[in-house]
């Protein structure tokens, strides 16, 4: 028994050696979250990637290889085209709603004031509350008939205002009180473009906040030293410093935006008439409604190099900007 | 402060406050209307009226219960609760023995590529849900776990990993590592310095992760919808959607309950962890 334990207790040494090692235990420890990863997210994304170049339908993960059939019709198909186009408006326009009334908001939000609790209570809510459960309440908020929103612009006397200004702006000509914000194409196109603003802009601002958070308190001084006050304090100080974590915002912001399939899918399932179809949307509907996998997934796939190339535009970024 | 600062301060966040705060304020106005209050559009939307569409100083004798009972009641509301909170803890578990061990190897021990490996973990990220579930599904069939929470307990940390690793990451980077070397100076191995010193200290971070982690679980919608196809099987983000709109059939005020039940503890939670998320988001790849 002794001897035994004698010498087994070399090889234990060898083994806690070796897990003290920093080129053993790292790759040790991030091994399991990269082989899970491999599986349920590489294997899965290599298959996709197969079956864009496939005709696959139905039930079967395998079709004939078509090449790039698949990506070529997608593109010459008028609802891709339209779903890519609404995919960019609602992504850019709601970003850049969400990123100015981020950058007010989290400036007066880092002020100490009475009742801040409840009022970042309501700024967080948006967020934290599950996406298609919000979601429906925009969609009994726009309701057809019973739109509360309607209901008081009408009290407002602002409702045939409003009419008239989508009018002369050209953004919904011939529209109607009470507005059909879900009915009417290019109303639905800013209602879903506003809902995800709405959705998205707590989460920027807490990221600015973050943002604010990691300014020194040095800059604040000097800055204060040399006279720097109001707007010109926000414009030459705070704003160039708040640059990297804002970007990071509307990264993350992007993301969100563009891969989204409930707000869409909720609020219009893409209608009317195609109208206001997404990308993540109309691959579903192409792929699983319509049971045509390969095209499906040819039309998710347009999505990925785009993202990939805002995440390395924005991480280039962040980085210049900090080091500057 | 000053005075005018404060109510600068005031008209600015106040009128966002109401903004973003409205949907949910409407909800909670909507769920005890009444069908007929509801029905007709002359009523004002924001009060409970009489069928005249007068408003009373008792106007909670015109308010109603029932549509939350129904939703208690008649329909699988209070399993699709059960069936959240079931994925969403198992899951929470997964991610943390996955996304634990790697972010403190990334952050402390990797050296110059765990940066590289961070962003390699956000492009994970990045791949949209929409293009992983077809064949994703097909592999939830093969291991016969097709409408089965199962089926979501796997899928799910294919999400939370990727996030959760990029904020445990920051959390471990915040943490000195004198507090480490220390204990290792004193004769610890380094996983039981990861154990006694590392995990005590960065307790506050993961609770932040437990609560995103299972946040993003409540908020997945299209695997939830597509690989579940029976009621009792569903989560609250799909079973709403699916079960309480039926064709043009809309249960308004069961609908507006429906949603404002779990986003208020949330909302909370959020509320009570936003220090921490911010400490731990900032703290990731940027510093």
């Amino acid at each position: 028994m002794e001897a035994h334990a004698a010498r087994s207790r070399p090889v234990g040494r060898r083994w806690r050696h070796a897990l003290e090692s920093r080129r053993v235990l790292a790759p040790l420890l991030i091994a399991p979250a990269v082989v899970f990863m491999a599986l349920v997210v590489g294997v899965p994304f290599v298959w996709a990637i197969y079956l864009s170049f496939t005709d696959a339908i139905g039930g079967s993960l395998s079709g004939h290889w078509v090449g790039f059939d698949n990506f070529t019709s997608a593109w010459h198909d008028e609802n891709f085209r339209r779903a890519l186009r609404n995919t960019l408006i609602f992504t850019l326009a709601s970003q850049a709603i969400v990123v100015v009334g981020a950058a007010v908001l989290s400036n007066f939000l880092v002020r100490d004031f009475r009742g801040k609790w409840i009022i970042r209570f309501l700024v967080v809510l948006p967020w934290a509350a599950p996406v298609v459960l919000s979601t429906i309440t925009w969609l009994w908020l726009l309701d057809s008939l019973y739109s509360v929103l309607n209901w008081t612009l009408a009290r407002l006397h602002v409702d045939h205002a409003l009419v008239w200004l989508f009018d002369a702006t050209h953004i919904e000509e011939g529209a109607q009180v009470p507005l059909q914000w879900l009915g009417r194409p290019n109303l639905a196109l800013v209602a879903i473009t506003l809902v995800h603003a709405w959705r998205i802009l707590p989460f920027a601002v807490v990221i600015f906040i973050a943002g604010r958070a990691s300014i020194p308190n040095e800059v604040e001084d000097a800055s204060r030293i040399d006279g720097a006050t109001g707007f010109k304090k926000l414009w030459y100080v705070d704003l160039p410093l708040q640059l990297p974590i804002a970007l990071v915002a509307v990264l993350f912001g992007i993301v969100f935006t563009a891969v989204d399939f409930a707000v869409v899918y909720i609020l219009t399932h893409g209608g009317p008439f195609n109208s206001t179809q997404v990308l993540p949307t109309w691959a579903y509907a192409v792929g699983i409604d319509s049971g045509s996998l390969g095209a499906g997934a040819a039309i998710s796939l347009f999505l990925f190099p785009l993202l990939v190339l805002v995440t390395i535009l924005m991480l280039f970024f962040a980085r210049r900007a900090q080091v500057s | 402060m000053t005075r005018r600062q404060t109510i600068v301060t005031y008209l600015v966040v106040v009128p966002f406050a109401v903004v973003l705060g409205f949907p949910f304020f409407f909800a909670l106005v909507t769920m005890f209307k009444t069908n007929l209050d509801l029905a007709n559009v002359d009523h004002s939307p924001y009060t409970y009226n009489d069928l005249a569409g007068h408003l009373h100083w008792d106007f909670w004798n015109y308010a109603t219960l029932d549509h939350v009972r129904f939703l208690f009641e008649e329909t699988n509301y209070p399993t699709w609760l059960l069936n959240t909170a079931i994925v969403g803890g198992a899951v929470v578990v997964i991610t943390l023995l996955l996304a634990m061990p790697a972010g403190y190897a990334l952050a402390r021990l990797a050296g110059g590529w765990g940066q590289g490996a961070g962003v390699g973990i956000f492009l994970v990220y990045l791949i949209p849900p929409t293009l992983l579930f077809l064949p994703l599904s097909r592999l939830v069939t093969q291991l016969g776990l097709k409408d089965s929470l199962w089926a979501l307990i796997l899928v799910y940390p294919s999400f939370t990993v990727p996030f959760a690793t990029w904020l445990l990451m920051g959390f471990f980077k915040t943490i000195p590592q004198e507090l480490e070397e220390a204990a290792l100076m004193d004769g610890a191995s380094r996983l039981k310095a990861l154990r006694l010193i590392v995990l005590p200290v960065s307790l506050p971070g993961i609770l932040t992760v437990v609560i995103f982690a299972f946040s993003l679980c409540v908020n997945e919608f299209i695997y939830a919808f597509t690989f579940i196809s029976s009621s009792e099987q569903r989560t609250v983000s799909a079973g709403i959607p699916n079960d309480l709109i039926r064709g043009d059939v809309f249960f308004w005020q069961s609908l507006m309950a429906a949603t404002l039940i779990p986003a208020i503890p949330l909302a909370l939670l959020y509320n009570a962890f936003l220090d921490r998320f911010i400490k731990g988001f900032t703290g990731g790849a940027f510093r």
